[in-house]
């Protein structure tokens, strides 16, 4: 019986055996803070690094490093087979037709910014519509209301219900004949709702709109399949995915990318440069203009391929397994209140203790060595929606186990002890 | 839990957030500010009413936040009402040295206002919280001088 409780969690998870493999791969989670094991509960904010990809860094550093595309030496071939090596693992991650639709940028948001600005220069006018929605964060808000303030475009934003899903009958609505693109999240930070985003692609396709989708939440969490999903853009953020700060991608069906203007000028992006004009490479070049992040990523092929390692789908099981858990457990606690509630959500875990700021809360289960975001988790929109100015949000990685569901339960007990509630 | 929290949460801080003192609008006052800090959405409004000579008659302030921002409006809304507006400016930057840690590395205090104060020297060994500490004075500044925004970044 004792046997059977002990692996009971892993019909859904990983076995105790196999979370210490991983959890052996992860440097950074092995370390005291306050003195307690640290518990790390912010990886939607930014997820630790498995050594694959620090040593992946490393050794590129030592042994392969120039720069790409420019030279016919040995180190600058190494060097771009390894940067385009790690476009067509990009590629195979998302299942995208072509690596030419695979562009790399500093993060999403730039990758956001890198559609918003085309857009603005190669096709909104007066009067045209993008629809938005109350959950994304605002790096899919604020580069929107530019290009709409700079063209006379407005930006209309879906609504949400009380759990925090998406009203797809009232997005049915706001989607019209001004509209020229939908821009939505696959998966909120905030609250970890799962936007039906495949029928949101194709009811905004029925009338002709293409659609970006803001997966920066969904890729550390779940497998994506562009082709599947049939979005024109996606776009995630390598850091959230094991890999390196400053680097992020943006899939673009290959239509769009010819059609759209280039984003940047400079070296790289050109076939050729005479004063007289100036003819542009075609993409992912085309979107590509100046020395890349190299290292980043080269590091971010190394953190896709560890996490095809283990897989998404168990990676998936393993989540949903400790967000039921984490659910259960915070739901028991007086006083706490869930925030957003959605029938699918990635495990991202948003709450509040009634009468306690979530900033004193972060600081004291800090305390206890757990790290958790606090704040409007740049989704402002969205906490005016509940009302509240701030949460404070666990969110889980493949990493994390059950002890550290424990751990965040027992540290929010001296929350209460210290505001006596 | 850990002397560092312990100095943080005292008794006087809990007190002061869950009851804040002088948490109203000042109707028709000329001296008022707001103040945010963008990090954490913690946001307020100061009130004061000064008289001819530069003293501060009354102070209030209305706001949400965390616990240490919302304590420290409180306690400065009482400590700061019939001083002097050059004196309420220089007790905020010795306030400021005092919760950064800065100033003289043992701050001995002998003026009553600054000692009542001295309770929120905890947040010295929480320097993301320092913001919330500081917040409510630096827009009772802004207000005094006359600026309507005051901002912690
Ligand atoms: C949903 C979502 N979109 C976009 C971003 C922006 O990512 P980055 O800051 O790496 O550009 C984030 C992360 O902060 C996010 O959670």
């Amino acid at each position: 019986m004792a046997a059977l409780e002990k692996h009971s969690p892993a019909r859904n998870g990983f076995d105790t055996d196999e979370l210490a493999r991983i959890r052996a791969d992860f440097p950074g989670l092995d370390q005291a803070v306050h003195g307690k094991p640290l518990v790390y509960l912010d990886n939607a904010a930014s997820a630790q690094k498995p050594r694959a990809v620090i040593e992946r860094l490393s050794t590129f550093y030592g042994h392969d490093y120039a720069n790409v595309h420019r030279g016919v030496h040995t180190l600058s071939q190494r060097a771009t087979e390894a940067y385009e090596g790690a476009r067509e693992s990009v590629r195979r991650f998302l299942n995208a037709p072509t690596g030419e639709e695979i562009i790399f940028t500093k993060n999403a948001t730039e990758a956001i910014n890198l559609v918003a600005s085309c857009f603005r220069e190669g096709v909104l006018e007066a009067g045209d519509e993008i629809v938005s929605s109350l959950l994304e964060h605002h790096s899919n808000i604020v580069p929107w209301q530019l290009a709409a303030e700079r063209t006379g475009a407005r930006v209309l934003p879906v609504p949400i219900d009380d759990n925090g899903e998406f009203l797809l009958d009232r997005y049915r609505e706001l989607l019209g004949p001004k509209t020229r693109l939908v821009a939505v999240t696959h998966v909120s930070n905030a609250i970890g709702t799962v936007t039906p985003i495949a029928e949101i692609i194709r009811l905004a396709h029925e009338q002709g709109v293409p659609v970006l989708v803001d997966g920066s939440q969904a890729a550390p969490h779940m497998a994506i399949d562009v082709q599947a999903l049939d979005a024109d853009f996606y776009v995630f953020t390598g850091h959230k995915v094991f890999g390196p700060s400053g680097i992020g991608v943006l899939f673009g069906k290959r239509e769009w990318l010819d059609r759209l203007p280039p984003y940047q000028g400079g070296g790289d992006m050109i076939e050729r440069v005479s004063f007289a004009g100036t003819t542009f490479a075609k993409p992912p070049h085309k979107f590509e203009a100046g020395t890349p992040p190299i290292a980043q990523a080269v590091g971010l092929g190394a953190a896709i391929d560890y996490v095809n390692g283990i897989g998404m789908a168990r990676v998936a099981a393993h989540e949903a397994m400790l967000l039921a858990y984490a659910t259960e457990r915070l739901s028991a606690i007086n006083s706490l209140e869930i925030v957003g509630r959605a029938s699918r959500k990635a495990a991202i875990l948003s709450f509040n203790l009634m009468g306690v700021h979530a900033h004193d809360v972060g600081t004291i289960v800090d305390h206890s060595g757990v790290a958790i975001r606090v704040g409007h988790h740049c989704a402002q929109p969205l906490m005016d929606h509940f009302d509240v100015a701030s949460t404070a949000r666990a969110s889980f990685a493949f990493y994390n186990s059950r002890e550290d569901v424990d751990a965040l339960a027992d540290s929010l007990k001296s929350v209460q002890e210290i505001f006596g509630r | 839990m850990s002397d560092d929290l312990r100095e943080l949460y005292q008794e006087v801080i809990l007190d002061h957030s869950r009851d804040p003192r002088n948490f109203r609008e000042l109707p028709d006052c000329v001296h008022t500010a707001h103040g945010e800090n963008p990090l954490c959405g913690d946001r307020l409004d100061i009130y004061l009413t000064l008289d001819g000579d530069g003293k501060i008659t009354d102070a209030a302030f209305k706001g949400r936040g965390c616990a240490i921002s919302m304590a420290s409006a409180s306690m400065m809304t009482e400590i700061i009402r019939g001083l002097d507006m050059e004196k309420a400016k220089a007790l905020f930057e010795r306030f400021h040295d005092l919760v950064m840690g800065s100033g003289e590395a043992d701050i001995s205090l002998d003026e009553d206002d600054l000692d009542k104060l001295q309770v929120l020297a905890g947040v010295r060994q929480f320097p993301m919280r320092v913001k919330c500490a500081t917040l409510a004075w630096h827009t009772m500044n802004a207000a005094l001088e006359g600026d309507a925004v005051a901002s912690t970044e």
